[in-house]
């Protein structure tokens, strides 16, 4: 065994590939007496969790129960499956292993950098020209107003229904409160709504939609933006143009004509 | 028709239409035969190359060019005659300007134009109100005549 953890130093692969293919030069036979594998004792790995696959062996399973004369505990004997399979199912091999949304790559356009002026092309404030504040991790776009200016709050925005203008304000020097994340935006499904779903005995036609009510931390959020936001527009070259121009709303004209239009 | 002035010639500034090198000016260098010339643009960034006729547009300027002049003459001629800012001073230059300038503006200069010919239209309007005031103000017979109009005066 010593002798194995000297030599156990990296050294050059026996087998090599032939002429760049996949083929290899010796085949698994041959191979297996080069490396004199024949003399490589198996060593087996100690049972792990014995203890719980013996609880998985065993016919039956110890439940406790309630109740002060039952016994305090039950035997309670495993039923054998309705049916088994009776061929082994082939596992499939995963070339390319799933990836989950959360991992998915998030990608954003080269023309939206933080600052950039957005036009926004669907929803409730279509045709309203917004500024970007920062791309999200779920890949969805932070935007604002400035809400003083036309009403846009801090909202998140899928990329995909919006125009990506030049104008850029700068807005380095704008400080964004730390919690504007995907679980702040997040859509609140009403408490009485979900209790009912669980429970399964609540009134199922009661109307559980009470209105919106704008949270403080939501108040306090947009005053603090909007605030930063506002001075990073008046510092800029364009202060009082730029401020109507956000006001103003975006439309097509006759005679416009979007894909030969530069924004 | 206007007047046949601009010559297919040695030397003639001309303008490229379309293709590669459009909107661009150069010279040309060399006559081919009825379609094609030999063209150079040293100073305006053409590569010497033959063209058709049928690309170019004759400007009304013609410099002093020896037939087949390698490039670098013409480059010598060219910023001699000062071509770069005669053409650059004539109307025709002055429009294709304008016209790069209004394909390029983006959504904030669309809205300034917008506003600032919003502006003007109503400091015009507004002066023009004044008049209309005012020339409501004379009375009639003064109101429809023509000022400059020779009248004929009644000998009394």
């Amino acid at each position: 065994l010593q002798q194995m953890a000297k030599s156990s130093a990296p050294h050059k692969p026996k087998n090599s590939a032939i002429n760049a293919s996949r083929l290899m030069k010796y085949s698994r036979a041959r191979i297996f007496q080069r490396k004199a594998a024949y003399k490589v004792k198996k060593v087996k790995t100690p049972a792990k969790k014995s203890a719980e696959k013996a609880a998985a062996a065993a016919a039956f399973v110890v439940k406790k129960i309630g109740g002060d004369k039952n016994g305090g505990e039950r035997k309670v004997y495993k039923k054998t499956p309705k049916s088994l399979p009776t061929q082994v199912a082939s596992r499939k091999v995963q070339l390319r292993p799933k990836k989950t949304f959360k991992k998915h790559v998030r990608r954003i356009r080269s023309n939206l950098a933080p600052g950039a002026v957005l036009i926004l092309l669907a929803g409730r404030h279509k045709g309203k020209r917004v500024v970007l504040l920062k791309q999200l991790e779920s890949g969805l776009l932070l935007v604002t107003g400035p809400r003083k200016l036309n009403g846009c709050p801090l909202r998140r925005v899928s990329q995909r229904y919006v125009i990506g203008t030049k104008t850029r304000i700068d807005i380095s020097k704008v400080a964004l409160p730390e919690r504007l994340n995907d679980a702040y935006f997040r859509r609140q499904r009403s408490a009485k709504k979900s209790a009912a779903s669980a429970g399964g005995s609540a009134d199922i036609f009661a109307k559980s939609d009470a209105a919106y009510a704008v949270s403080a931390e939501r108040r306090e959020d947009q005053a603090a933006v909007d605030k930063a936001l506002m001075g990073a527009i008046k510092a800029s070259g364009d202060g009082p143009m730029l401020r109507s121009y956000l006001r103003s709303l975006f439309s097509i004209k006759s005679g416009q004509r979007p894909h030969a239009m530069v924004f | 028709m206007g007047k046949l002035d601009k010559f297919v010639e040695v030397g003639r500034v001309a303008f490229i239409a379309n293709g590669k090198d459009s909107g661009k000016v150069c010279a040309i260098a060399e006559i081919i035969d009825q379609n094609r010339v030999l063209i150079d643009g040293p100073c305006s960034g053409v590569r010497r190359q033959v063209c058709d006729m049928k690309r170019l547009h004759l400007t009304r300027f013609c410099i002093d060019l020896p037939h087949s002049a390698r490039t670098a003459v013409v480059r010598r001629k060219w910023t001699a005659a000062k071509l770069d800012e005669k053409w650059k001073e004539t109307s025709w230059a002055k429009k294709l300007e304008a016209r790069r300038l209004r394909t390029n503006m983006s959504d904030f200069d669309r809205f300034k134009l917008a506003r600032a010919k919003q502006i003007r239209n109503s400091i015009i309007a507004l002066a023009a109100g004044k008049i209309r005031k005012e020339a409501k103000a004379k009375p009639n017979a003064l109101r429809f005549r023509k000022p400059n109009k020779k009248r004929h005066i009644k000998k009394e």
